[in-house]
């Protein structure tokens, strides 16, 4: 028999249907992928028996003929979407043992949708980072390793899965789970989706609602679905989005049948290349993977345009005021007052405990964005600050708008490198925030943008590229990484060493 | 504009007074502005709080309709610039009762504009010309929860059913000059909220409260620095605040101090003021859009509804009163309160005659109503009954005297005036006969005062009505006794 860990949801939810195997040996399956897989670290908290629940309910269903679009389907879930009853802690100190009495919208709607819960995800402490080395638990590990020779794969260095969604990512890449929620504010979901060879899917800010998702920076924070490839990510997508009365921007349109409508035939569709992401100095093999998605689109019948995005270099600088701002306003509300951390040190009075409880519960990168973060909203700064990255983001998605009148869709590199070592860029927060240069400017537009893995870099890593689509085309968008999934052929996999 | 003559004595010669005010209404709504929790004033601590109001992680706040409707209605009231684009922002500090870390409030952008409202002249409370008061802007915002410091030895705890609660600030300009002045605008700001229903007005139980602005300046020169005393919860209150903390800055400045701009706290059981925070460690708020939520974009639909379900307001109320014939006097004290107006428009809808009628609730149903410790919300008389008395003095059916007689009894039983009427026999006569059977008596019996009325002493005109109406027991139509007794003593 298969090993039903290698298949995919649509492989999980056909097979399944036609009763080739039961829920219950699937949700087993990868429950036991995950205990054997502690090495990673991709899980803060193992929800087996949510999973085999679930299984056993699909299992009924299918039985009295009422499968849902994702019966048999167990999944990972990030550890930012608050899941009732089970522990969610944004992979804070902060939130440690914090158990909500409620579950977010997307969550929901995926049990709704008959799949069932692995575990919950390990990232980045409040989803800030990009490696996910600032994780109160532990950073996760990817389970890729260089071709560098080393003695044997378990002693080589060990690499960042990318973040915040690295828990998410490191599990999918190493078959613990098929699919996972995932969080994207300035790279979340496509920068990790990249670093180990998977496809995730950022849709229009407010397709997924944000109700119950722990909030980072409101204006961008947007869930999407990271899976092994492109079709999985449209029948997960399909299923978490749509409008929530609960979250005020929320997307009041209705939810296409995404995966039904997958085609990569691009016979008169544009591509647009935007000439300001070819960056002095990159990685070669960044932009010779470029330059094969650009052969990849061309031969699916796309038409290729050079494009510009000009104030491109300004978004970096932009998103690294506006999220840390919103952030600041955002985890103030973690203080020790009514759930949570609370230090309350001997005879303190309410502002020891207010600063007791912040310097505990978060950690460096948290306290560095407050830190940032509040010193952009100060009297006198404002202006200088945010009011113009607030400019600078009007123009960025100014640039888009023009730049979709000439393309239908953009293909650009994911991120300027393929995954790093651990410990690497801890030391500079600079280099580490760079990471996210292609990332960002989609985020503030809110457009739709997708990774989808195109090859291996020399050291035999994965690359992902980008494409980002107009706002609520996620349609163009799948359709485009569908046709670099066909063309690219990418089926390397991490060996296992865990 | 009328300029008041309130002025504060000092040792240098007269000052100024001059006053703002930032009322804070709660809107009066079932839900709370960002979440479904209820509102009510009273109920056991933390019973009215969602997950939203306690901030929990990744709860997001939803406006509610109805209070953006009540604060667009508010502005509409005071003929204010109604903003069809607004937005929240929010307000960062740190406070126990602050579940969020910020309170969202509208400072760049509020739904409402500049708007006014019109004091009347009241000579008694000085007062002595109406005087337009400027409103600088209305803005939503939520409500903090409260502290308890009295439940632990060495703890405070947190009530938070009114985090969240809907409130509308409405900042005056720098209008007013006196405490009567403030006294009479929060009055009729008052007046206005409960005529509209956004907000019932009752200070008691916190649901309007006033920051209070106050500087003082010599007449004619610059304005002065100024002091906010916070939270004050009785128009009385707010008077007293302005009298003390202008007497207070006076003697300050002319003792060779300056006026430092801060926030006070008003003390009412030692009336008086006492500094709470200066400038210098005021919080930084750091205002910015709240990102969860949208513009508030207003359609010209939403706006013609609010107009539309807008009530009769205090002024034009007033204006028709004197209309009819009745008194400045009267037409203020019934439209001070919505309910009196109400309640007389009743019973001018049921066939009261405006003059007559209004006399007779300021002084006969007030006065009445006054004894028995009763308000108009439950006089015993309704409208209706009060309406059938005063048909029956207007069409001759018994006198006034008679009236207050019916009145009296109708407060007792509950029974309708002309079945009292009926009951008791009191329906007046205008049977000649009988009267001139009455009038020829006491002429007879009174043979000296009648000389004395022939010879000139027209007074005891009034005398021998009193006698004659006596004779008939009050029932005697007064018009009639009047024309048979000239004739008789012709």
């Amino acid at each position: 028999m298969t090993d039903l860990t290698n298949l995919t949801v649509a492989g999980i939810r056909d097979g399944h249907r036609a009763g080739d195997f039961s829920a219950v040996e699937v949700a087993e399956a990868f429950s036991a992928n995950v205990a054997g897989a502690k090495a990673l670290n991709a899980f803060i908290v193992e929800t087996p028996e949510h999973a085999l629940t679930a299984a056993k309910a699909a299992d009924a269903d299918r039985a009295a003929g009422t499968l849902k679009p994702l019966s048999g389907v167990p999944i990972g879930m990030k550890d930012l979407f608050a899941t009732k009853g089970v522990q969610t802690t944004a992979a804070s100190h902060m939130l440690e043992g914090f158990v909500p009495p409620y579950e977010s919208t997307v969550s929901q709607k995926l049990w709704d949708a008959g799949a069932g819960m692995l575990g919950k995800l390990n990232l980045d402490q409040f989803a800030m980072g990009s490696s996910n080395e600032t994780s109160y638990f532990g950073n996760v590990i990817s389970p890729w390793r260089r071709n560098d020779g080393g003695p044997n794969l378990k002693d080589r260095a060990a690499l960042a899965p990318g973040g915040s969604s690295g828990g998410s990512s490191s599990a999918i890449a190493a078959r613990l789970c098929p699919a996972a929620t995932g969080t994207d504010t300035g790279g979340s979901i496509r920068q990790p989706a990249a670093f180990v060879g998977i496809s995730g899917i950022k849709p229009t800010y407010g397709r997924c609602s944000r109700w119950g998702i722990v909030a980072f920076a409101s204006s961008l924070d947007q869930a999407g679905p990271m899976a092994r490839d492109v079709r999985d990510c449209a029948i997960m997508l399909e299923v978490m989005a749509g409008f929530d009365a609960k979250d005020s921007t929320s997307l009041d349109l209705p939810v296409p049948n995404w995966e039904a409508a997958l085609s990569s035939d691009l016979k008169g569709k544009k591509v647009g290349i935007p000439k300001e992401y070819r960056l002095e100095g990159i990685d070669p093999d960044i932009d010779a993977m470029w330059d094969a998605g650009i052969a990849m689109l061309k031969d699916a019948g796309a038409e290729v345009v050079e494009i510009s995005l000009p104030h491109t270099k300004y978004a970096l600088p932009a998103y690294y005021i506006i999220a840390p701002a919103e952030a600041s306003s955002n985890l103030a509300r973690y203080d020790g007052v009514r759930y949570g951390l609370r230090d309350l040190p001997q005879g303190a009075g309410l502002q020891d405990m207010y600063a007791a409880t912040r310097a505990e519960g978060f950690g460096p990168e948290v306290k560095r964005r407050i830190m940032i973060g509040t010193y952009v909203l100060s009297a006198g700064f404002y202006d200088a600050y945010y009011t113009q990255a607030q400019k600078v983001r009007t123009l960025i998605a100014r640039d888009f708008e023009q730049a979709f009148a000439s393309c239908d869709v953009i293909l650009a590199p994911t991120a300027p490198s393929a995954a790093f070592g651990l410990g690497e860029k801890t030391a500079d927060p600079l280099s580490m925030y760079l990471n996210d240069v292609f990332a960002v400017p989609a985020s503030l537009a809110g457009l739709p943008a997708m990774s989808v893995p195109a090859g291996l870099n020399r050291e035999g890593l994965p690359i992902g590229l980008q494409i980002i689509g107009k706002a609520f085309d996620e349609q163009g968008v799948l359709n485009a990484g569908l046709a670099i999934e066909e063309r690219a052929g990418f089926t390397a996999r991490a060996e296992k060493w865990w | 504009m009328s300029n008041s003559t309130y002025r504060i004595k000092g040792e240098t010669g007269e000052w100024e007074v001059v006053i703002g005010l930032e009322v804070h209404a709660q809107i009066t709504t079932n839900a709370k502005l960002f979440s479904g929790a209820a509102t009510a004033f009273g109920a056991e601590p933390n019973t009215q709080v969602s997950l939203v109001d306690a901030a929990m992680p990744g709860m997001l706040p939803v406006p509610n309709r109805e209070c953006v409707r009540q604060a667009v209605r508010t502005g509409m009231a005071i003929e204010a610039q109604i903003n069809k684009y607004s937005r929240f922002d929010r307000k960062n500090y740190f406070y126990a009762d602050l579940p969020q870390g910020y309170q969202i409030s509208q400072l760049y952008h509020p739904i409402v504009g500049e708007g006014s409202l019109t004091i009347e002249a009241d000579e008694k409370a000085g007062l002595p010309e109406a005087k337009v008061i400027g409103v600088e802007r209305i803005h939503i915002e939520q409500d903090a929860g409260k502290l308890m410091h009295d439940q632990h030895p060495t703890m405070s705890y947190v009530d938070l059913n009114r985090s969240g609660v809907a409130l509308m600030e409405i900042v005056s300009k720098p209008d007013m000059r006196s405490p009567a002045e403030a006294g009479a605008y929060v009055r009729k700001l008052r007046a206005i909220l409960r005529y509209v229903g956004s907000c019932d007005g009752n200070m008691e139980e916190g649901s309007m409260r006033a920051d209070v602005n106050v500087s003082v300046r010599k007449p004619g020169d610059e304005f002065g620095t100024r002091t906010e005393t916070k939270n004050v919860n009785s128009v009385r209150f707010v008077m007293a605040v302005i009298e003390g903390e202008a007497k207070r800055q006076v003697a300050l400045i002319e003792s060779g101090g300056t006026v430092v701009q801060e926030t006070r706290l008003y003390d009412p059981d030692r009336n008086e003021t006492r500094s709470m925070r200066s400038k210098e460690d005021a919080h930084d708020y750091r205002y910015f859009p709240d990102p969860d939520l949208l513009p508030l974009e207003l359609d010209d639909a939403f706006l013609a509804e609010c107009r539309a379900s807008l009530p009769e307001l205090p002024d034009a109320k007033r204006d028709r009163y004197l209309g009819l014939g009745i008194s400045a006097y009267n037409a203020d004290v019934l439209t001070a309160e919505v309910e009196a107006a109400r309640w007389f428009d009743t019973l001018l809808d049921a066939g009261a005659k405006g003059p007559t009628a209004a006399n007779w609730v300021t002084s006969e149903l007030f006065g009445a109503l006054n004894r028995m410790g009763r308000d108009l919300t439950d006089s015993p008389v309704s409208p209706q009954q009060a309406a059938e008395l005063l048909g029956l003095v207007a069409d001759g059916t018994i006198s006034g005297t008679i009236a207050k007689t019916v009145f009296e009894k109708m407060l007792e039983s509950g029974d309708g005036a002309a079945a009292i009427v009926d009951r008791e026999g009191l329906k007046q006569t205008s049977d000649t006969g009988a009267i001139e059977a009455e009038i020829a008596k006491i002429l007879a019996a009174n043979a000296d005062k009648v000389e004395q009325y022939k010879g000139g002493k027209e007074a005891l005109f009034g005398f021998f009505v009193g006698q004659t109406m006596k004779a008939m027991q009050g029932k005697a139509n007064p018009q009639v006794v009047n024309e048979l007794l000239k004739k008789a003593l012709r």
